[in-house]
């Protein structure tokens, strides 16, 4: 298959949807002009009614997004991920509880497709990895495609998902471009992004990338590392991870979300918990630092995880 | 506006079910059967039954936190809400929602909401839902005059109006949240007065009357379905009983008194419409009666119903988590 860039991929994912199923719709602030890059022509093709484009409403539209969806409809919603905030009674008291809350009687499958645009000098206010905050409230499915065939297939599974689903898209991958390998890829499977032997480094969202060339830089030097992309936290695809731990005996966890309490701790403790006793050293996350984001360059590049702090982690799992 | 005897005699029959309802709940809260908190909807009945005769068993409602009246208004099953309110399995949510979340899917309600305001975004959005889809339906949402101060209300109005979906804000302004008077939290006289501002009509109602109700919402209903766009309608009403049951620390003179409280318990929906029904010849006081005791009859069958399902089992806690399952973590 074509190598497509990861806006495309999305973009790819959405018309085919809006093609197959009269029920989807998306809606989001300028999504018809696509001023983030990922629902060009959508308006073209399906025009007013199935392409919305928002009031600054957002917990009025990520509720409106659910009314929808519980009478039959198929809702994408756009959004960035420090929006979410201001609609969070809606994404918490009513998406993720709803069906619970009422003993199965609610169904409610709609998609938030959050932007993280972190690492570009955006500051405190638009820079926000909030994955791991989902991840605690039940509820709510989480996917975090790394590459084009993740963007588009995660997105058609979370369309056709009967769940809520978010997909947190690292918009450091927007410009990026990869083959398509997959069309739909299931929740809860993890990607063996490269195989190793001597350490296993998890990788989420553009950290499956950096993971990556870690592994292959430090190949250079005789160390193998086996390098995961999780795909989805929930269902988090645990056997794999510790199926991979089981043969390496060392792990390092690569999460751009602030460190405490983190995807990246909910696998260590995981890993803690059901591979103690293949571990050879302890763990390591390489998470962000538990500090908001600065706007000077020079203090913004602290925060993330960097090739110098995975490979550090990584040699001194082997020490 | 003619209403039919059959609509009329109806609407006392369900207002009468949910008084009778609400009674018998508060008589067992106090005798410790269930767990947790209730708001009992006394004094408001009119609102949610003049509001649901006016609409078809295929339009939607949702609710919020002293909603025991919305399912029973629509007509939804009153054993499975009382089952509900005992956690019991035969409930509404299998157990899983209890008081506040009272919810009969299948007589067309999206849910009731502990946060207030919170089902208002939900409401609009199965009014969207009609629209997109060339579907039908109606959207209704009760919300009280509390809930007209939070953003979701607003934004939800906003939404409503500039897409013209078929939706109708109820705001049941029973005067108080918790203590707090409506007088001195919302800054227009009436809360349908925010409807200029989200260019809609905004039509205030007794909310005591439920022939007014009806008459309102059957009009709010024509506009819906003619693609005219939202409405907002305000049911004066009066909360006779406190907040929520449980909470002993208020008292009634401390924020109202009982001189207000008695002007309002002179008028009971239950009472003024009985007394239409009477005059007009439609019912004799005997057969208004037997409504009454009927009710009676049927809540007590509800209470025994409860008492006699089962709490979930530990196997049921993992269930309804998901539509498609995913392991447990």
């Amino acid at each position: 298959m074509a190598e497509k860039i990861f806006a495309e991929a999305i973009n790819e994912a959405i018309a085919e949807e809006m093609r197959r199923d009269s029920s989807v719709f998306i809606m989001g602030e300028d999504i018809r002009l696509s001023v983030y890059g990922a629902t060009a022509n959508l308006y073209k093709e399906f025009g007013e009614e199935r392409v919305l484009d928002t009031p600054l409403s957002e917990n009025g539209f990520f509720g409106a997004a659910i009314g929808a969806s519980l009478v039959g409809m198929r809702p994408i919603v756009e959004t960035v991920t420090s929006f979410m905030w201001v609609a969070m009674d809606q994404l918490i008291s009513q998406a993720a509880k709803m069906r619970y809350m009422f003993g199965g009687q609610a169904t409610l499958p709609v998609v938030y497709r959050a932007s993280m645009m972190y690492g570009s000098g955006s500051a405190a206010h638009h820079s926000d990895r909030p994955y791991p905050m989902f991840m605690n409230m039940p509820g709510i499915k989480i996917a975090v495609p790394a590459n084009s065939t993740d963007a588009k297939g995660l997105l058609k599974t979370a369309v056709r998902d009967d769940d809520p689903v978010i997909i947190f898209e690292d918009a450091n991958l927007y410009g990026t471009r990869s083959e398509i390998l997959e069309d739909e890829i299931p929740f809860g499977k993890a990607e063996i992004v490269k195989s190793g032997t001597d350490c296993t480094i998890v990788g989420i969202a553009a950290s499956v990338n950096l993971s990556l060339d870690v592994a292959n830089n430090l190949e250079k030097e005789g160390i193998s590392c086996e390098v995961i992309n999780p795909r989805t936290l929930v269902p988090l695809d645990k056997e794999t991870i510790l199926k991979s731990v089981e043969k390496t005996g060392r792990l390092v966890i690569v999460d751009p979300a602030h460190k405490v309490c983190s995807a990246a701790s909910e696998i260590s403790s995981i890993v803690a918990e059901e591979g103690f006793w293949d571990l050879q050293s302890p763990i390591i996350k390489v998470a962000s630092e538990q500090v908001h984001i600065p706007y000077a360059p020079s203090l913004e590049k602290l925060v993330y995880p960097n090739i110098e702090k995975v490979s550090k982690a990584v040699k001194k799992t082997l020490e | 506006m003619e209403i039919t005897k059959e609509i009329q005699k109806l609407m006392l029959e369900r207002m009468w079910t949910i008084r009778t309802f609400e009674e018998k709940v508060m008589e067992v809260h106090e005798a410790g059967e269930f767990v947790g908190a209730a708001h009992p909807y006394i004094g408001e009945e009119a609102v949610a039954v003049g509001v649901c005769l006016a609409l078809k068993d295929t339009d939607y409602i949702a609710g919020n936190h002293r909603s025991h009246g919305h399912p029973l208004a629509k007509g939804g099953s009153i054993k499975k809400a009382m089952a509900e309110i005992y956690g019991r399995v035969d409930g509404y949510c299998n157990g899983k929602g209890g008081s506040m979340h009272l919810a009969d899917f299948s007589v067309g309600i999206l849910g009731e909401s502990g946060i207030v305001a919170s089902s208002v975004p939900v409401a609009t959005g199965a009014g969207l839902a009609s629209k997109i889809g060339k579907k039908d339906f109606v959207s209704v949402v009760f919300f009280g005059d509390g809930a007209s101060n939070q953003g979701a209300c607003h934004e939800s109005m906003n939404l409503a109006s500039i897409w013209k979906l078929p939706v109708i804000f109820v705001c049941e302004n029973n005067q108080f949240a918790i203590t707090t008077s409506y007088q001195n939290s919302v800054a227009v006289d009436n809360v349908s007065d925010r409807a200029q501002a989200y260019n809609m009509p905004g039509i205030l109602v007794d909310g005591q009357n439920v022939e007014a109700m009806y008459e309102a919402t059957t009009e709010a209903v024509k506009r819906a379905r003619n693609g005219e766009g939202p409405t907002l309608i305000e049911g004066l009403t009066y909360r006779f009983e406190e907040h929520s049951l449980g909470l002993g620390r208020v008292r009634r003179g401390e924020y109202r008194t009982e001189e207000e409280i008695n002007k309002w318990r002179d008028r009971d929906p239950i009472l003024i419409h009985s007394k239409k029904l009477i005059d007009r010849g439609i019912l004799s006081e005997e057969e208004c009666k037997e409504i009454e005791s009927n009710s009676y009859s049927e809540t007590d069958e509800a209470v025994e119903f409860a008492r006699n399902s089962s709490f979930p089992e530990p196997s049921d806690l993992y269930e309804d988590m998901w539509a498609n399952p995913i392991p447990k973590p």
